[in-house]
Parts: C-alpha cells; structure tokens; sequence
C-alpha cells in the first residue's frame, strides 16, 4: 500500500505546486486579463 | 478504423450543440414589404421561441465608409443608427477599443451563450447524471445476480508479483486525481440545483471556490499519471487474437468457473485502458484550454476538419462552425470537457467495482502488488505461465524446478 500513499502525497504535492508555480508565472486570471490601464481594487479610486 | 470510429464520435458528439439550435424551420416570411428587413411575423416567431434567420440583421451593419456625422442635440450617435451599432457588437463587427488586454475583451455582446447555458443546465446535466446513476443500477444489478467473482480453485498460499511499485504509483496518481476531478466536476455542474438548495449559497460558495481551486490544481497530477500509466503499460494492452476468445466468452464474468485465458491484461482491461487513455487526453486537452482561457481555443480547427471529412454534411447536420467567437470556443470546450468526463467516469465505476468488492482477490493487484497465485491462473493464465517460464513465479503444482 506504500505506492498508493506515496501516490496521493504526490497528488498533494503536485496540486500545491501547480497553483504556486502558475500564480509565479503570472497565469492567474487577474494578471492574464489586465493591464496599466486597467484599474482593479487598486484603492485609490 | 480506429480514425473513422473517432470521427464519428466526434461528429456526433460535438453536432449536438448544432442540433440543438436547429428546430424545425417553418417557411421564410414574405419580407418585400421591409425590403428584407424583419417583419412582424419575424417578431412572433422570435417570441413563440421559433428559429428565425439573423442573415438580414448580420449584413446590416454600419458601413465602414460612412462617417458619422458630428452628433446632433440629444443624438448620441450623429448619423449612424443605435441598430446598427448594435449589430455591429453583436456580430463583432465593431471597432471596439478596450483598456484590458485579453483576446475576448473585444468581444462585448456574446451571441451564443443562451443554448450553451441551457445545453448545460439541461440535457448535459440531466442525460450525464442518468448515465451515472444507471451505470450503479446495472453495477448492483450485476453484483445481485452474478454475486462476488470468488477464486474458483483452491487457494495455493503463495503470491506473484502483479504490478511493480512505480506500475501502482501511477495507476493510484491517476486514480486519485480522477475521484477528486469528478467529485468537484460535479459540484460544479450540479452545485446550484442541487447544493445551494441543501447547504445555501454562502456554505456552498466557499465549496464551489474551494472546488475550483482542487479541479484545476489536481489536472496536473491527473495528466502525470496518465502519461505514465500509457508508457508503462501500452506495451501490454496491443489487441491480439486472445482478446477475441476472452470476448467471446464475456471473460467468463457471466457464468461461474468459466476462466478464458489472458495475459498481462485480458481484453476487458485493455478496452478499459484505451478508453482512459483516449478520453484521458480528450478530456486534458480541453480541460487545458479550460484551465487557459481564450488561448488555447481547439473546436474551430476541429470543426473545420471534421467538415473536411464531409461526414455532418452527410448527416444532414450540415457544416459544423468555422468561425468561433472566443466565449463560443470556451463553451464547446466545457461541453465537451463535461460529455468526456461523464462517459469517463462510468467507464471507471465499472473498473473501481470489478477491481474491488466485485471480484475476489483484484485489488491485491494495486494494493500489495501480491495476487495469490490462484487468482492469476484463473483470471490471467497466460502471463502467469510466461512468469513460471521466466522464473519470475513459483513453478507450477507438482513441476519440480531444477533447484528441488
């Protein structure tokens, strides 16, 4: 049963590490779908 | 063939949304009154919910050589029309300027969602869960009648080896990943008719949130497994003539001491591996364009080449759409997404029965990786025979190996 937990600790792993390397690369929707001039919660509206 | 059979597939599948939109067209309107613009009648067919040509409307929009005249007191738009300004966004024909800078942020007026939300909410929703809950009818129906799929010979004891560790870290990577796509996928589809009435909508936002996050993060691990599953196991699942005596003896699952003889994989198992692996990767190539919104759109290029072929032509579904707005693209990639993983995920509660309480003996095969040597003879007499060759198990009952 070894593979198997070995398998879903490395589900945990590579699920946290998808989300933190794609968040690193800029992937997420807040970032691909703006720009300069666009003004998101930025706080001085 | 096995091209033919995918196009087909595809075909039928993907015309549905095509379907769906064409009703029953009654006889086009006199409009020579209007000069071809819609007419009255064209108004109360839109209203009784019958199809009505946009042809008109779609090559009416503003003219690219008239300037608009300087606007007028309380005239907004000097001399272009609000119609034609409307046409113009809703067929994307409009200059639109925009601050944002994703490749769907021209695209202001979206002019199919309506059939995709209800293709979603409905017939996808309704037929996909029907499918679920008949595959663990018949699965309980089988158990009922057919009862566990006991080890029919005597118990000798002693294992074989049936799956190394990395062969059971991949199937248990992909397994994992797959239960927890498919419980939040079904969250996600079934969360608002079915979950807010239970839980309400602040409970169930967290959930859907939470769903969101655990889908598109797991799909990596799901993919890994997948890729290595197919590497590791590909070699073993080439049909042969074997698979044809197994077939036709249903796998002697329906009737009790029949035992055909099979190797590594018998031909039950290599269907079910050629399913996850072809539907394994439709499913992750739109769950990628999913998961990486208007860049990776697919369905157009597909479309186009599943015309090429003539087939929904030949159907009488007529050309599938070339031209995809971005939104449009991303809605047939759901749709999709969601048709793969439905048929997916019966294929796998067959799998996960017959791999557990369904059949004795089965999940020592990705437990332990041990099957009690019984088990093997009976259920893949071949591949144990070529192991007792190889020396890699125990010789054969009351067959002296040189060492005794």
């Amino acid at each position: 049963m070894k593979s198997m937990y070995a398998a879903f600790a490395a589900i945990v792993v590579i699920t946290v590490a998808a989300w933190f390397t794609l968040n690193e690369l800029g992937m997420s929707s807040g970032e691909r779908a703006t720009g300069p001039a666009v003004r998101l919660g930025d706080g001085e509206g | 063939m096995a091209r033919l059979l995918l196009t087909l597939v595809l075909t039928l599948f993907l015309s549905l949304p095509a379907a769906a939109q064409e009703a029953p067209q009654a006889p086009e309107p006199d409009r020579s009154a209007t000069g071809g613009a819609p007419t009255l009648e064209d108004i109360l067919r839109r209203q009784r919910g019958e199809e009505v040509s946009n042809d008109y409307r779609r090559d009416s929009t503003t003219d690219a050589q008239t300037t608009p005249q300087a606007a007028p007191a309380l005239g907004p738009l000097g001399g272009a029309s609000d119609s034609e300004v409307w046409r113009d966004l809703r067929f994307n024909q409009a200059d639109v300027k925009v601050s944002s800078r994703g490749p769907a942020d021209r695209v202001l007026v979206q002019d199919a969602g309506m059939w995709w939300l209800q293709l979603r909410q409905g017939p996808l929703a309704t037929y996909g869960g029907w499918l679920l809950l008949a595959t663990l009818g018949l699965l309980a129906l089988f158990l009922l009648l057919r009862g566990r799929i006991r080890i029919d010979g005597q118990k000798t004891g002693r294992t074989v080896t049936r799956f190394q560790p990395v062969e059971r870290f991949a199937h248990w990577l992909m397994a994992g990943s797959f239960i927890l796509l498919a419980l939040t996928g079904l969250i996600t589809l079934f969360g608002r008719p079915g979950l807010i009435p239970v839980m309400g909508k602040e409970a169930y936002a967290t959930l859907a949130q939470g769903s969101k996050w655990v889908h598109n993060n797991v799909a990596w691990a799901f993919m890994l497994g997948l890729v290595m599953a197919f590497v590791l196991w590909v070699v073993h699942n080439i049909p042969d003539k074997t698979d044809l005596k197994w077939l036709a003896q249903g796998g002697g699952l329906f009737s009790k001491g029949k035992h055909p003889p099979a190797k590594k994989f018998n031909a039950g198992q290599k269907i079910i591996f050629w399913l996850v692996v072809l539907l394994g990767v439709s499913v992750s190539a739109s769950g990628l364009s999913l998961l990486f919104p208007f860049e990776l759109p697919m369905f157009a290029k597909t479309f186009a080449a599943i015309n090429e072929t003539g087939l929904p032509q030949a159907l009488g579904y007529g050309a599938l759409p070339e031209q995809l707005a971005p939104h449009e693209e991303m809605q047939y990639a759901q749709l999709w997404h969601a048709i793969v993983a439905f048929v997916m995920m019966a294929v796998i509660l067959a799998h996960i029965y017959l791999g557990s309480i369904g059949m004795e003996g089965a999940f020592d095969a990705m437990g332990s990786g041990e099957v009690e040597e019984q088990w093997a003879r009976e259920h893949h007499s071949l591949w144990l025979e070529k192991l007792q060759e190889e020396g890699e198990a125990p010789p054969r009952r009351g067959t002296a190996s040189p060492a005794e």
